[in-house]
């Protein structure tokens, strides 16, 4: 005789499935996210993830600077600190950030918890759902990362060699106002570009800012390549020459060590005292330990003795690769960055970095795919790669055993006449820290 | 009285699954150690067989997805150690691994599985793309399933429903493996059959019923919400027996050891197809295998603990 069993209840194995906002839904791992897991592991070169290379780091200099600081003022480092973050560190910042001409007071600066929280912090002042932010194509994924979990829509603007182009962006602003859209703010990298590589160039940064003020919009420069250039010295930040339009983003992170997630944001007045509070409300204060490490650094070393080797260290990297890929992809196309970390890499026709993605891992090799840097699901033609950490012989060697993933997809593209591109964006994720 | 067993677990390696290895891994350790099992967790690497060789674990637990963990290359290693270790022997997880295999294994056994066919992406360029699409069109019908013909967590997996889907399913699947097996999709309740092997035998424990609202691909299995699991299934004390009996007699017709996972679809004509087996089933929070154990009324800590016990035991013996 048939019988049915006790019924049970379904689960979803979360409880609160049905309690999340709206603005989490999209917080998911992914396919991609998973073959991240790899990236670590020696036997894999990975051109994926934009981490500076700290052995480049005084390691012993930096230890002894910071036991100093907690033997002579611990009780200060381990305590809660000031929301805006320690007046000598905020004093100090000047001085990097004169580097490019840009003229502020110790008031201006708000300290952050990496730049990341910057962009968090001023997403959240600025952004109600739908409403425009205006980035580049590409773009920088965390950024997005942002941006997409405050429900703005994000609409890109072109890019050529000479960084953002500035009658793209006239005929966007002006194409979002027909519209009735609402555009809060333009998010720019002007200098050695994440992912692209490319700086926007002198020429362009006054018509930019023109551009922007003129339609009402806020411009967030996104900075912490700036002082990695390797041919000349740092351009004149847009900053320098608009203190009311620019809001500023500048962090140690590729310049010092990402690990003590100290950044800053230069805002006028107003913006400021929202930035303070609102940061205050999420974290407290950023952490007083991790500024009087660097603020100590920054007073007893030769810091810029150290961004120029470090410039030197990633020039020589960035030759690497920009040779290895004439040599073994020579029908890709890339950009040649003059700083920063990244190179973007056009693949031949038909290619597409996100499905080619688990065949580079079982060849032992990792990249970010071009999806990741554009909201709309986009750029599966093109993939980012990072010279920054891998040592010239591993760059080489990487761009050897891409060459091979390269070469047998074409082959399957060949027999199969296409090539999925991505249909979706909610697996375009964040890939993860690994790979900012 | 025997010692309280050392335990190595093998978690990690290089396999695209290397992400759900380490999340199990650590599940089954944490559960071991609550058993008062001495566990230490480690990655598949150049250290391991140093390791294995000097501290001589009474048990390993290999919980690596994927190649080298599910393929028996590792196992091979156990078995040149001469070490104990949780699970099916080389030979049968190989068997095991390769989809099309274990299905003809089965079939031989009398179990009913989804037509198939497996070809290699060479194959698609010695007689046209098009032209073979066409040939698995018309035999195996639409929707059909095209997935690697070696791998787990449906990487690589995709459901086509038009002969138009198939190029772009093919280029997916190709990506994480050079043979493809392309299948009929089946229609009917999805459940999945862990089976164990203890000091009491071979036994299944409940089905777990999959309702998804699209496939039951990655982003389904590992991200809590868009499935909702039903341990155990909603279905017939009957059925529960059958789809129960058709697990232990894939495990045996395979030649797995300790332990398994079964996945089948029970039709709505009562009958049920086979369509892969695993001999190293996930075990993160989300997985299917844990589930099942906790509807049976099992606690996971006692529940490992006694599947590295039957494991050393055989060893011993």
């Amino acid at each position: 005789m048939t019988s049915l069993t006790p019924p049970t209840p379904g689960t979803r194995l979360d409880p609160w499935f049905g309690a999340y906002a709206q603005r989490a839904h999209n917080m998911r791992a992914s396919e991609v996210r998973a073959l991240f897991a790899v990236v670590n592991r020696p036997e894999v070169v990975s051109l994926a993830g934009g981490m500076p290379y700290l052995e480049g780091l005084p390691l012993g200099v930096i230890a002894d600077t910071m036991q100093r600081v907690i033997a002579t003022q611990g009780t200060t480092a381990l305590q809660y600190g000031s929301g805006q973050g320690l007046e000598e560190l905020r004093e100090q910042i000047l001085d990097v950030m004169r580097l490019e001409g840009i003229d502020a007071h110790p008031d201006d600066v708000v300290v952050t918890t990496g730049s990341q929280q910057a962009l968090d912090l001023v997403t959240r002042i600025f952004i109600d759902p739908g409403d425009v932010i205006v980035a580049e194509a590409p773009s920088y994924v965390g950024a997005l990362g942002v941006f997409r979990s405050y429900q703005a829509d994000i609409v890109h603007v072109p890019i050529d060699g000479d960084g953002l182009i500035p009658e793209a962006l006239e005929e966007t602003l002006t194409r979002l106002a027909a519209q009735g859209r609402r555009v809060k703010f333009l998010y720019t990298i002007p200098n050695f570009h994440n992912p692209a590589g490319v700086t926007l160039s002198l020429e362009r940064r006054p018509r930019i800012l023109e551009i922007a003020r003129r339609h009402g919009v806020l411009v967030i420069e996104d900075n912490p390549y700036g002082l990695l250039g390797f041919s000349h010295d740092p351009l004149p930040a847009m900053r320098s020459t608009d203190e009311e339009g620019v809001l500023y983003l500048g962090s140690f992170s590729k310049t010092f060590a990402p690990g003590f997630r100290v950044g800053w944001v230069v805002a006028p007045h107003a913006v400021r005292e929202k930035l303070v509070l609102a940061s205050e409300s999420a974290i407290l204060c950023p952490s007083n330990a991790s500024q009087m490490a660097i603020s100590a650094y920054l007073s007893t070393s030769d810091w810029k003795g150290q961004i120029k080797s470090f410039r030197e260290l990633y020039r020589e990297r960035r030759d690497a690769m920009v040779g290895a890929l004439a040599e073994h992809l020579p029908d890709a196309s890339w950009t040649v960055p003059d700083g920063g970390f990244y190179t973007w890499v056009k693949l031949p026709d038909g290619l597409d970095s996100k499905s080619m993605l688990p065949r580079a891992v079982t060849g032992r090799v990792a990249y970010v795919p071009g999806t990741a840097f554009f909201a709309d699901g986009s750029g599966a033609d093109h993939m980012r790669l990072s010279y920054c950490f891998p040592t010239p012989e591993r760059i080489r060697e990487g761009v050897r055993r891409l060459a091979a993933v390269v070469n047998a997809e074409r082959e399957l593209v060949e027999i199969f006449g296409t090539s999925p591109s991505p249909d979706d964006v909610t697996d375009i994720d964040n890939p993860g820290p690994d790979s900012l | 009285m025997t010692h309280s067993p050392r335990v190595v677990v093998l978690s990690g390696g290089l396999s695209h699954e290397r992400d759900v290895s380490l999340r199990s891994g650590r599940r089954v350790a944490e559960a071991l150690r609550l058993a008062q099992v001495e566990v230490t967790v480690h990655d598949v690497d150049a250290d391991l067989i140093p390791m294995l060789s000097d501290i001589r674990p009474d048990v390993v637990w290999p919980i690596l997805h994927g190649a080298s963990g599910e393929d028996g290359s590792i196992r091979d290693v156990l078995e040149l150690l001469d070490l104990a270790y949780v699970g099916t022997g080389p030979r049968s997880s190989r068997i095991a691994w390769s989809k099309p295999v274990a299905k003809s294994v089965v079939a031989r056994a009398g179990i009913s599985t989804p037509d198939y066919v497996t070809l290699p992406q060479s194959l698609f360029r010695e007689l046209g793309a098009q032209a073979v699409m066409n040939a698995v069109v018309a035999k195996i019908g639409l929707p059909l399933v095209v997935k690697p013909s070696r791998g787990g967590s449906a990487l690589g997996v995709t459901l086509v429903r038009s002969i138009a889907e198939l190029p772009r399913a093919m280029v997916t699947c190709f990506a994480y493996g050079d043979v493809a097996l392309l299948e009929r999709a089946v229609t009917g309740t999805e459940v999945a059959v862990s089976v164990i092997e203890t000091a009491d035998g071979c036994q299944a424990l409940p089905p777990v019923e999959i309702v998804t609202d699209g496939p039951y691909d990655y982003d389904a299995r590992y991200n809590p919400g868009r499935t909702e699991y039903f341990a155990p299934a909603r279905v017939t004390a009957e059925q529960a027996e059958t789809v129960a009996r058709t697990a232990i007699e894939a495990h045996k017709a395979l030649g797995l050891r300790h332990i398994s996972r079964t996945d089948l679809i029970l039709e709505a004509d009562g009958s049920i197809q086979f369509l892969e087996v695993n001999v190293a089933p996930g075990m993160t929070e989300t997985s299917l295998f844990p589930q099942a154990a906790l509807a049976g009324g099992r606690e996971l800590p006692e529940l490992y603990r006694s599947i590295v016990e039957t494991a050393r035991v055989r060893q011993d013996s």
